[in-house]
């Protein structure tokens, strides 16, 4: 008998809420419970048939293009020249995956040391005036950073390429706008997201974990490397992927800055991404170049389609791994 | 008590059970089909809209709108023009500027009246579109202001944009490597440049920029660079090249002496009845319109 009730102790609460669900579930209320199910239903399925929507329309007008030039000559191809109908894109593929690894590679250092000085380092009137300006900048239109890279980092950047190849005679001068420029820019530009995220991980990890990391008598330095960072993990992984996200799907900023002519990347050369590919080129084509363009488009989005998929993988993972090592 | 407790429980178990079945059930089915349904729903509704828009520009053509859509280059001239027609025709003319091969897109697909081109309808255009030529452009050569260089042969511009000239000591001028400007793959004053100048030879650009002004912009920016633009958006931040001897001006390219040149077009439907195309074209061919044409800095063709 006691046993029986102790059991029941903890599941009898969902009968209470089951019954209250049963009373209102009548008349009016009853019909806008079912309404308000059915738009939520539907909200949800109009974001799957967008997805789906977009991935048939980017398959019907790009795979026609790609066929036609040959999947081997359009993906491996390395000359992009229109009026040859020479539409290899190899460089622009490439130029999208150093552009957004240099990015990274900038970006991540500089937001994960923000991130931490935010959370763990700052004193709070510091504080204060930093994390609204982060938080600012992530809402900065991006043709605003283009526009002022285009004005600042580009004249800088020629100049540092005449000191540079100043006798060199092969190289072929840019102006400034070179994949340099570019990954300044995008590395800008991603850093409030991976301050934002990483920041909020950081803060989210418990205080105990700090304290008892002092207690054994480490530093604050050794606190944050050996404890506070190994456990905001996941979190950290998920600013990084979303600043991937954002690099590699950016336009507007780097048409401005990164020369666009599709030559194989190269940190002083003028090249070409494959979102500004598209953007650069559409308005003026025509017949196979405007295919062409979509097929970019697919190619586009399959990468970054296979970039979330792995990413999430990872991240998975990670959290898998995490909860075994907590069990 | 027990059998109160247990009867609540199994109720309880029951009423989830049914509740999470249900969503379950209901929500998947609904999801296929009403995926499959909207899909085909936004698209009849898309060529709907697409229908309903292009019956509205032909009724509401007739009724004094003229829709046109086309080259950035040719922004000016059609400006002048249109403004002008509306005075006096009292017809209001819809214009946008996304570049020829949209225009030309658009024009062949019915979606607006005139579909303006910096270049030659290539053959597959022609075979649904008449082409009025309605003035020329010369295409200047410019560099930065401060550049020693005053003449090119269309040779040398050749080399320089194929990449075989890279310093401007090598023509004359001071030691400085060229940058090497220009527009995007397709659009209209690059073909125009390329076939003239270049020959057989690939270009081998710095940088390729999407308008006009952007080039003007960066040549005036940039002391190494040379670019090309037409001649109409050419101002005093950049310095024009004679080209062969020839100085790019409204006579020089009329009178054909000045080589770098291209048409500028105005594409319409073949099969087109429209009153308000051809009272549009009569107009800019008249001396009153080629004056227009004339007044923007592109040149006249009769």
């Amino acid at each position: 008998m006691e046993k029986a009730s102790e059991y029941a102790a903890t599941p009898a609460v969902k009968p209470k809420a089951a019954s209250s669900i049963r009373s209102r579930r009548s008349g009016l209320t009853g019909i806008a419970e079912r309404a308000m199910k059915y738009l939520f239903t539907l909200c949800g399925v109009t974001a799957v048939a967008c997805v789906l929507m977009i991935t048939i329309y980017m398959i019907i007008s790009g795979a026609p293009a790609i066929g036609k030039i040959g999947i081997l000559d359009f993906l491996f191809g390395d000359t992009w020249y229109a009026k040859n109908e020479q539409f290899g894109i190899l460089p622009m593929i490439l130029t999208s995956i150093f552009g957004t690894l240099g990015a990274i590679l900038i970006g991540v250092p500089v937001g994960l040391f923000t991130a931490i000085f935010l959370a763990e380092l700052a004193p709070k009137a510091l504080k204060n005036i930093v994390k609204p300006a982060v938080e600012l900048l992530a809402g900065i239109p991006s043709v605003i950073y283009g526009l002022l890279g285009a004005m600042l980092i580009k004249p800088l950047m020629y100049d540092l390429e005449e000191m540079i190849f100043a006798n060199d005679p092969t190289h072929k001068f840019t102006g400034g706008a070179n994949l340099a420029s570019a990954i300044i820019v995008l590395a800008i530009m991603i850093l409030p997201t991976i301050i934002n995220i990483s920041e909020n991980a950081i803060s989210a990890v418990p205080n105990e974990y700090r304290e008892a990391s002092y207690g054994l008598g480490s530093t604050k330095i050794q606190t944050i490397f050996k404890v506070v960072i190994p456990a905001a993990k996941s979190g950290i992984a998920s600013g990084v992927v979303l600043g991937v996200g954002r690099a590699i799907g950016e336009a507007m900023a780097i048409i401005l800055v990164a020369g666009n002519s599709a030559n194989m990347p190269s940190l002083f050369s003028s090249v070409k991404f494959l979102t500004t590919g598209v953007v650069a080129e559409f308005a003026y084509s025509s017949g196979l170049h405007r295919e062409a363009l979509f097929g970019i488009g697919l190619v586009l989005f399959v990468f970054i389609m296979i970039i979330n998929l792995v990413l999430n993988g990872i991240l998975k993972s990670g959290k898998k791994k995490e909860a075994k090592a907590k069990k | 008590m027990n059998k109160k407790v247990l009867s609540l429980i199994t109720g309880a178990a029951i009423i989830t059970a049914a509740f999470t079945g249900c969503q379950n059930s209901g929500t998947s089915s609904q999801t296929q089909s009403s995926t499959a349904n909207s899909s085909t729903e936004s698209s009849a509704a898309q060529e709907s809209s697409q229908a309903s828009s292009a019956e509205e520009s032909s009724t509401v053509a007739l009724s004094g709108t003229l829709s046109m859509n086309g080259s950035t280059s040719m922004e000016k001239v059609i400006k002048a023009v249109n403004g002008a027609f509306t005075e006096k025709y009292g017809v209001q003319v819809d214009l946008n500027l996304t570049g020829s091969g949209t225009g030309i897109k658009e024009a062949s697909e019915g979606k607006c009246d005139i579909g303006n081109s910096s270049r030659a309808l290539t053959d597959e255009e022609a075979q649904t579109l008449d082409a009025t030529v309605i003035g020329i452009d010369g295409i200047a050569i410019v560099v930065h202001p401060t550049n020693e260089i005053a003449d090119i042969t269309i040779e040398d511009l050749a080399k320089i944009y194929a990449g075989e000239i890279t310093n401007w000591k090598d023509l004359g001028g001071a030691d400085k490597a060229i940058v090497v400007i220009g527009r995007e793959d397709g659009s209209g004053t690059r073909d125009g440049f390329e076939s003239i100048v270049m020959g057989d030879k690939t270009p081998q650009y710095a940088q390729e920029l999407e308008s006009t002004g952007s080039v003007i912009s960066t040549v005036g920016n940039t002391d190494g660079a040379i670019g090309y633009a037409s001649l109409a958006n050419v101002d005093e931040t950049v310095k024009a090249l004679n080209v062969e001897g020839v100085a790019a001006t409204e006579e020089t390219v009329k009178s054909g002496e000045y080589k770098i040149q291209r048409p500028f077009i105005c594409a319409t439907l073949k099969d087109s009845d429209n009153e308000l195309v051809k009272a549009y074209l009569d107009f800019i061919l008249s001396p009153e319109g080629q004056e227009l044409v004339v007044a923007q800095g592109a040149v006249s063709v009769n």
